[in-house]
């Protein structure tokens, strides 16, 4: 058993969750309480397992850990290679600690539980892998993966609610708008991702990231009748578009506040909590190791578009009367910062500028892991109650459910990046690291910071201030128990980072002084 | 205890009240209480020791103490933070740890603790009162306790932990940490009452407007960490090498040096915070709050932490100044001089007993940035500390007559009279004389009234810099600034406690609780005896008989010891004048109040009256240049215009056209040329199908079995040919 463990750890986290689904889909699907705590406990495997890992995972060394490689596809080279280092295992264990909250959450669905909660585990699988692979075939398959259970669930279990009128006139359901958007707007960016990796993979002769890390990015023989610099940088820019979108990176953004709007809680907590993150991580692990010339040729540009993420992305969040959209608009807000922070470090890499930026965008990954999810939890638990997401039917409701009033409150805090709290460290991390290295444009993202405060403030404001919507008074329920089991990890672990961050800090600084 | 231990320990106990209170005995008031007062004075307990030791050590300022952990993986090196305390500090920590203690002991008389519960009252909304019958049936309405009385005391514990970290860091990022957690309590204190539309409003003001320096003050800290390497105390400001390169590098924007841009950085955050010009409509409105506790917090503690801050980092503010004032100090100074002028002007046209008081703490605090704006480090610091303490008694006090006009409010029924509004008060000194008497000496202090009041040695120590130093306009404005303190004062003091009482409910006021009155009283001690510790030594006769140990003490904190000022008549005749005159004037204009009710200041003022009346329409200004923009930039502008319209307009477009393009094809190819061709085969066969029959279709069998030995034939020849004969 133990030698199963330690040596194939990361297939069986990265399978479980299938395994879980399988399993699943033999269960009585008309026993839905049966399915779903199924899938609740099922889902704890691999959080047991990725807990494991990260015990076992040694913080001190630099590199991979723990890695795997079999034969795959051996006629193009390609091969089953997984691997950690500081940066994914803090991503995995985001991504296994984020779903069994996500199953929980979701109690309350009544529709095809079943398919529900497998489509959840394969999402699962899918995320994980992407942030296991080391081999870029490997990497596109379960990125592409992760899309199609997400698609389903925003298209199946979205709002009910809610119409969007496109170009003529035609009004279409809104969540059958966003998940439809959602996907063609991920395949966009595909397209050209996958084209480049097989460029790479012909030119090449391999998928193996160790194998690429050592050779690409000195490469210099011309390629297809063009200079070499002239193919890396239309690569680049195919790899750089495919994660920009997702992250999402101001103009890409559009899609976001709608899937999240439209996706049910816990997709919306999946959404903004693991899958923004997939596109950084895209940004961390393929582009600034594979392309160093060429992020730093380009930084400047992408720097001033994570600005206009953060600045847009605060402005529309406060412009919002719909308290979803609202939070989802933060994400991009948000998710600036990230981007900001690979900006710099891919324009000093080396430096510890470099280091600091990216540690604070690492950091801040994490973070909005945990925030968001949060704040996407808290505004279904309101949902579920009212019915309503208009933060002008709500009003003064913070004595009616003062716990909910007060877990809102923190949770917003730390969205809002409250010192003591764990947005603040990783914040404040990517503008000291990118103040020297852009300080126009840090210099600007302070007017995103102070729109941040307007917007959480906003929303606190509509929802538990003033004087109480008395339609609500005696309607309203609290939080109940199982609701503030999905909460209270999330809150101990922003709480824990704010207070003393070295014990993640510490894992993902060795990996990226390592790496950049 | 080791010393270190113990400052590492102080700010923890109200942290813990904190979370004890929030998370287990919400329901209880007297343990709540009990739990906060308690972490309080172990708090108030450990600080004493801590300024204790501090002040029996030798040439403290070189041998702080100090001790830090690493916090912070920055690539191979560590982030550190810790505790600090020098002389700076150590007298902060006084302050802090007094004036703390008061409120908390305070807060439980001023929310009505032992009272009963209200008949109406809601969470949210201040206590209306309730009925009790006495022992003869009569019924009476008294005050009631606050129903969210356990939550109140969460709030302080949390921001007592706060201003805490703040004064005890060694560095300033956990200011930064303290600064913005009282941020947040100022903000939820001001919101206590949340119910009420306008305490909502403040609340929100409050925050953001503070947020507009913290931004400034984060990008400030930025720069000062990647030029330094650190944002420790010590590696900084003790550390002459460093602040020479911060002096000598230029930070390439507007022909600044580094550590120019760095201070400016960072004095706005003070901006914001110290409610400076012009960021300064915030406090006044910050009076929402439950009366004078959170006022208080706002006033005496949580403003003050702006003011720390610069003369924490006042040697790289004045870094380069051998020769002339550096940029950051000459800001300073022109900002703090007409803020402590400007808010005097309104102070004086005010109603409301505690936005008087609101007016006049930003004015102080105006005086103590001038003060260092020209170099006066040990005056500024002095004027902080001696300020906390008359500016708190003075918001207590005010909260104790406003809690007296209360009880007279609820005896005659009558709510629509405003028991904070001066005009509804006078002659109160015979129903509270407690109040009275202190209030008294906290307004003589404000005012500097001479001698034998703390205030009047701060602030003659900032004049008598100014005037040596040859900052002469300073020098007016501050003293033009004193004496309009000096006026208003004693306006307050004589329609709040002198004359007769004209209304009803000033009748039948009543002296608040000892809980209340108490902590007046201690404070009242430090009103006066504070400023004994800071005589400069060449006063005429007093001069020398207690040492100037405050000059001697702060001063150390200093890399350079600062020289004292040498004595002159000029500014010690000014600030007599000031004071005394401004106080007669006070007391002349307003001694008939009672009788005339006509303001004196309305009538001087004539037609320009309505300026200071409406705090010169900065909030209308504001409101317009800047409230309203924003919204429009976030609903119009961002997600109407540019999410909504352009960027998924050019999507839904985009798929648009990709629709008509696959209908084109749909209807010029696949219609008529794919599906066309397959239903002209289609009807061709069928064609065929009708047209053949008759000749092939005649019933004989040996027509068919002639047709079928044909096609065989046919088709084996094709298979040989195809099968065989090609390879």
């Amino acid at each position: 058993m133990d030698f199963i463990v330690n040596n194939y750890l990361l297939t069986l986290i990265l399978f479980t969750p299938t395994l879980g689904a399988l399993i699943l889909f033999f269960l009585p699907g008309e026993n839905k309480s049966l399915i779903r705590w199924a899938a609740f406990l099922l889902s704890f495997i691999p959080l047991a397992l990725s807990l494991a890992l990260w015990f076992q995972f040694d913080s001190t060394q630099a590199g991979f850990q723990f890695e795997q490689r079999a034969a795959w596809y051996p006629a193009i080279n390609s091969s089953y290679h997984l691997g950690v280092d500081g940066i994914s295992l803090t991503m995995v264990l985001l991504t296994t600690l984020l779903t069994p909250l996500s199953i929980l959450a979701s109690f309350g669905i009544q529709d095809r539980v079943k398919a529900f909660m497998m489509l959840f585990l394969f999402l699962e699988t899918g995320m994980l892998g992407v942030f296991l692979a080391l081999d870029l075939l490997l990497f596109f398959v379960f990125w592409e993966i992760g899309l199609v259970p997400m698609y389903f669930l925003i298209n199946q279990w979205g709002s009910e609610k809610g119409e969007r009128t496109v170009w003529g006139g035609r009004k279409m359901p809104a969540r059958a708008y966003a998940s439809f958007k959602f996907m063609i707007y991920t395949m966009a960016g595909s397209l050209g991702l996958l084209l480049a990796i097989q460029m790479i993979g012909v030119v090449s002769g391999t998928f193996d990231l160790m194998e690429l890390y050592r050779i690409w990015p000195s490469l210099d023989k011309p390629l297809f009748g063009l200079s070499i610099n002239v193919v890396k940088s239309i690569a680049f820019w195919a790899f750089t578009i495919a994660f920009a979108l997702k992250v999402p990176v101001w103009p890409f953004h559009t899609w976001l506040p709608d899937a999240h709007t439209e996706a049910p809680t816990a997709g919306s907590m999946i959404l903004a909590g693991v899958l923004l993150k997939l596109g950084a991580y895209g940004f961390l692990r393929l582009v600034l190791p594979l392309y160093p010339t060429e992020a730093r040729t380009y930084a400047g540009a992408l720097a001033f578009l994570a600005v206009m993420a953060i600045i847009f992305g605060a402005l529309a969040s406060f412009g919002q009367s719909d308290f979803k959209r609202l939070v989802a608009y933060s994400s991009v807000n948000h998710m600036g910062f990230v981007v900001l922070g690979i900006a710099a470090a891919a324009a000093a890499a080396g430096t510890q500028d470099a280091h600091i930026a990216m540690n604070g965008a690492v950091l801040q990954m994490f973070n909005h892991g945990l925030s968001a999810a949060g704040m996407f939890f808290l505004v279904g638990v309101i949902y579920e109650r009212t019915h309503t997401r208009d933060l002008n039917e709500y009003g003064g409701l913070f004595p009616l459910v003062p716990v909910y009033g007060a877990i809102l409150m923190f949770t917003s805090m730390a969205s809002l990046g409250l010192p003591g709290l764990n947005g603040f460290i990783s914040e404040f991390l990517v503008v000291r690291g990118s103040w020297p290295i852009f300080s126009v444009y840090t210099a600007l993202a302070m007017i995103g910071l102070f729109f941040t405060g307007a917007y959480i403030l906003k929303g606190i404001r509509q929802v538990l201030h003033g004087p109480l919507n008395e339609k609500w008074a005696g309607h309203l329920t609290e939080i109940n128990a199982r609701e503030v089991f999905v909460i209270v990890p999330l809150m101990i672990l922003i709480l824990w980072i704010g207070v003393y961050p070295d014990w993640i800090l510490g894992v993902i600084n060795r990996a990226v002084t390592a790496l950049f | 205890m080791a010393t270190e231990l113990i400052i590492w320990l102080i700010p923890l106990p109200p942290l813990l009240a904190f979370f004890i209170i929030t998370l287990l005995t919400t329901r209880s008031k007297a343990l709540s209480h009990t739990i906060a007062v308690g972490a309080a004075l172990l708090s108030w307990l450990g600080s004493m020791v801590v300024f204790f030791r501090a002040i029996q050590v030798e040439h403290f300022g070189e041998h702080p103490f100090v001790s830090s952990i690493p916090w912070l993986a920055t690539g191979d090196t560590y982030f550190r933070i810790g505790v600090q305390i020098d002389p700076l500090s150590a007298a902060s920590l006084f302050f802090v740890a007094w004036t703390v203690l008061m409120i908390f002991i305070y807060s439980v008389g001023y929310h009505n603790y032992g009272q009963p519960e209200g008949d109406h009252d809601l969470p949210g909304l201040p206590p209306h009162g309730a009925t009790v019958k006495d022992a003869h049936g009569h019924e009476h309405r008294v005050l009631s306790v606050e129903p969210m009385y356990s939550r109140f005391f969460a709030f302080i514990g949390l921001f007592a932990f706060g201003m805490y970290t703040l004064v005890v860091s060694d560095n300033l990022l956990t200011l930064f940490v303290g600064w913005e957690i009282m941020g947040l309590c100022s903000y939820l204190l001001i919101g206590f009452w949340y119910g009420k539309p306008s305490a909502r409003a403040a609340m929100i003001k409050a925050f953001l407007t503070t947020r507009v320096g913290d931004v400034f003050m984060l990008l400030g800290l930025a720069y000062l960490y990647s030029q330094t390497g650190t944002l420790n105390y010590r590696e900084i400001f003790y550390n002459a090498e460093t602040l020479h390169m911060l002096a000598e590098h230029s930070s390439g924007f507007l022909g600044l040096s580094a550590a120019a841009l760095i201070g400016i950085l960072l004095f706005i955050g003070t901006v914001g915070k110290s409610a400076q010009f012009p960021l300064h409509v915030w406090l006044p409105d910050a009076m929402e709050g439950p009366t004078p506790v959170s006022a208080m917090i706002h006033a005496a503690t949580m403003v003050s932490a702006g003011v720390y801050m610069v003369i924490r980092i006042f040697p790289l503010l004045s870094a380069g100044a051998e020769h002339a004032a550096t940029p950051a100090m000459l800001v300073m100074s022109i900002i703090g001089a007409f803020t402590a002028l400007f808010a005097a002007t309104i102070a004086v046209a005010q109603d409301d007993i505690k936005r008087v008081l609101a007016y006049s703490t930003i004015s102080q605090l105006g005086y103590m940035v001038a003060a260092l704006g020209i170099g006066a480090y040990v005056a500024a610091a002095f004027h902080l500390i001696t300020h906390a303490f008359f500016k708190a008694l003075l918001f207590l006090g005010s909260g104790s007559v406003i809690h007296g006009m209360e009880h007279g409010v609820l005896h005659t029924g009558n709510h629509s009279v405003d028991p904070q509004n001066m005009k509804n008060m006078g002659g109160l000194r015979h129903k509270m004389p407690i109040t009275f008497w202190t209030f008294l000496v906290g307004g003589f202090a404000l005012s500097g009234f001479p001698l034998v009041t703390a205030g009047f040695w701060s602030k003659d120590e900032i004049l008598a810099d100014a005037w040596g130093h040859g900052h002469y306009v300073v020098f007016g404005t501050l003293a033009l600034a004193a004496l309009l303190t000096a006026f208003y004062t004693m306006r307050q003091i004589t329609m709040t406690f002198l004359g007769e009482p004209r209304t009803e409910e000033a009748k039948h006021a009543h002296e608040t609780p000892w809980t209340m009155t108490f902590p007046l009283v201690v404070l009242a001690v430090f009103a006066v005896g504070a400023g004994w510790v800071g005589i400069p030594e060449h006063f005429p006769v007093i001069g020398g008989l207690v040492p100037n140990w405050f000059h001697e003490f702060v001063g150390g904190t200093l890399l350079e010891h600062p020289e004292a000022v040498e004595f002159n008549i000029i500014p010690l005749l000014t600030s007599l004048v000031v004071a005394l005159g401004g106080l007669y004037a006070g007391w002349l204009a307003y001694r008939n109040y009672s009788q005339s009710r006509v303001d004196a200041a309305e009538k001087a003022l004539g037609g320009l009256y309505h300026l200071p009346r409406h705090k010169y329409y900065f909030d209308e200004l504001y409101d317009r240049i800047f409230i309203k923009p924003a919204i429009w930039l976030a609903e119009s502008f961002t997600s109407a215009w540019m999410d909504r319209g352009v960027i998924d307009g050019f999507l839904h477009w985009v798929a648009y056209i990709t629709g008509r393009i696959g209908n084109f094809f749909r209807d010029a190819i696949d219609k008529p040329i794919v599906n066309g061709l397959a239903d002209k085969l289609a009807d061709t066969m069928k064609w065929l199908g009708r047209v053949f029959p008759p000749v092939i279709q005649t019933g004989r069998v040996q027509q068919y079995m002639i047709m079928a030995l044909v096609s065989l034939a046919a088709f084996s020849a094709l298979f040989y040919y195809l099968l065989v004969m090609t390879p």
